[in-house]
């Protein structure tokens, strides 16, 4: 991250927690409330699946393709996951072309995490030939505008594409695989989200926004799936949490999860 | 859950290498072992084997990465081609370059960083064999190597790994049971100031399984505190005994 982001939060951190310690955030919402959140979906007709969400001011884009493979050695009769990030400089004035930094592997392993610990897109109904060809499910992610917590947003827009994509179904005659038109629903089987929360002096706020991200000094993000069981976890930067924080942010999360998981519901409705 | 041929614990409650759910591997760690740097440490938990290099605080370079109030810290994470059953490519992955992040953003809080403003404060760790847990590992190693190199700490940081196993929740999980099992969640924490610096997690757990899994961790990381404190003081020890000597 660039150095500028290191000097404007002092000015604004005194500010930012002076509103907390009152219950108060600097954007007027509750410390355990979430942006207003909009998704749309199908807004890439040419892949698979695609959706585009927005939290307040966050936007993030995400796109399914799935291509014919071969299955990964250890995992014969499995299609595959391959979740990418990128945090690109159109999105923010703080992001810096280049390769894929730790920022953006991260985001994306964050997000493979939670969508592969909650079994969330069945790999076993991805094979085609058993140890030959598998259908590779590719689940990229672009920021297109940085307003903070881009973890959720993007893990929503990761699985409300995914949710909604359609795949082409294959017909298999000895050998050869013919990709037909007729496309069916890719198979996913949970709804994980992510609720991320931000610890800003001894204040614990969830879903922070870019001002709130410039001065916390800590975050850790809970993927919880549609049992309510936590699926991932990623605690972030070099501020600490207490035993009783993290019990805490993560029944919160839980709780919080049900309306983010309602939303993607919806969408097939 | 995958097919697998070993059974991860058996009737009597007893996991593959002959542990209890409780236990932590045999751990030793040996301090200063490498001469140009300013601290080091070998850690060996169970079959892991890691190394790890501390040099610093020293001049950036690049130095419009310095920062005016603070050291900063620099880790990378790395695991040799030969560490592992299949030889591993020597270029870094991206699991390698997100634990680098992670195991740096577990160290930070522990170090007195506004001491070196200007400075760079590099932690090199090499895994030379791997056998599960080897981010908590370097953790542990990461930490004594950082005080050996007479870094000012507010805590020594101290990790283990806890997970679900036929669930079961056990302590400082092997590669096996990392593998197939049913959830991985690795702990740091400075331990006399209570403070968790990293908290991650794959696999599924209730709530109350978290509860009680962070519990467990806590437990494990008290007695690998103990080992990275007695490794510490045997070799100031030793190195007080050279001093008198070189005196004489």
């Amino acid at each position: 991250m660039s150095k500028t982001e290191e000097i404007i939060p002092r000015l604004k951190k005194d500010t930012i927690i002076s509103l907390l310690n009152k219950g108060r955030r600097i954007d007027n919402r509750e410390l355990n409330e979430f942006r207003r959140l909009k998704i749309e979906v199908n807004v890439v007709e040419r892949a698979d699946g695609s959706a585009l969400v927005s939290l307040g001011n966050t936007m993030v884009i995400a796109g399914v393709k799935a291509v014919l493979g071969s299955p990964y050695s250890d995992t014969p009769n499995e299609g595959a996951q391959i979740v990418n990030a990128e945090l690109i400089p159109l999105a923010s004035p703080v992001f810096e072309p280049g390769p894929p930094d730790e920022e953006d592997v991260e985001l994306s392993r964050v997000v493979d995490r939670t969508l592969r610990s909650a079994g969330a897109i069945n790999l076993k109904e991805l094979v085609i030939i058993p140890g030959v060809k598998v259908w590779h499910v590719h689940i990229d992610i672009y920021a297109l505008n940085h307003d903070g917590n881009l973890i959720d947003a993007s893990t929503l827009a990761a699985i409300a594409a995914a949710y909604t994509a359609k795949i082409p179904e294959v017909e298999v005659r000895g050998n050869r695989i013919k990709v037909k038109d007729e496309r069916r629903g890719l198979p996913v089987k949970d709804i994980p989200v992510t609720v991320t929360f931000a610890k800003i002096g001894n204040e614990i706020i969830v879903d922070p926004c870019y001002e709130e991200e410039l001065v916390m000094d800590s975050r850790v993000t809970f993927g919880i799936d549609s049992k309510g069981n936590i699926c991932s976890i990623q605690k972030g930067l070099r501020g600490t949490f207490t035993f009783e924080e993290v019990i805490k942010a993560a029944s919160l999360a839980k709780e919080l999860s049900k309306e983010l998981r309602e939303t993607i519901l919806k969408l097939k409705q | 859950m995958s097919v697998r041929a070993v059974k991860l614990i058996t009737e009597d409650g007893r996991r593959v290498d002959g542990r209890k759910p409780d236990e932590l591997r045999p751990t030793t760690i040996d301090v200063g072992i490498l001469k140009n740097a300013d601290g080091s440490a070998l850690i060996r938990q169970g079959n892991n084997k890691i190394i790890v290099a501390v040099y610093g605080p020293r001049e950036l370079h690049p130095r419009h990465l310095a920062l005016p109030d603070r050291a900063i810290i620099r880790c990378r994470y790395h695991m040799v081609p030969f560490s592992v059953p299949e030889r591993k490519s020597p270029a870094p992955t991206r699991r390698e370059i997100e634990l680098s992040k992670v195991i740096r953003e577990a160290l930070e809080p522990a170090i007195i960083l506004s001491s070196f403003p200007r400075t760079t404060i590099d932690v090199f760790i090499e895994v030379l064999q791997a056998d599960g847990g080897t981010r908590t590992a370097s953790i542990t190693a990461a930490s004594v190597a950082l005080a050996d190199a007479g870094i000012p700490m507010r805590d020594l940081v101290t990790a283990v790994a806890v997970g679900k196993v036929d669930d079961t929740l056990v302590l400082d999980l092997n590669h096996l049971e990392d593998q197939y099992g049913g959830g991985d969640m690795p702990v740091a924490m400075m331990p006399s100031l209570g403070q968790i610096t990293l908290l991650q997690a794959d696999g599924t757990f209730t709530l109350d399984e978290f509860k009680r899994g962070l519990e467990l961790a806590i437990r494990g990381i008290k007695s690998l505190y103990e080992i990275q404190k007695r490794a510490l003081k045997e070799r100031y020890a030793s190195l007080a005994l050279e001093l008198r000597r070189g005196r004489s």
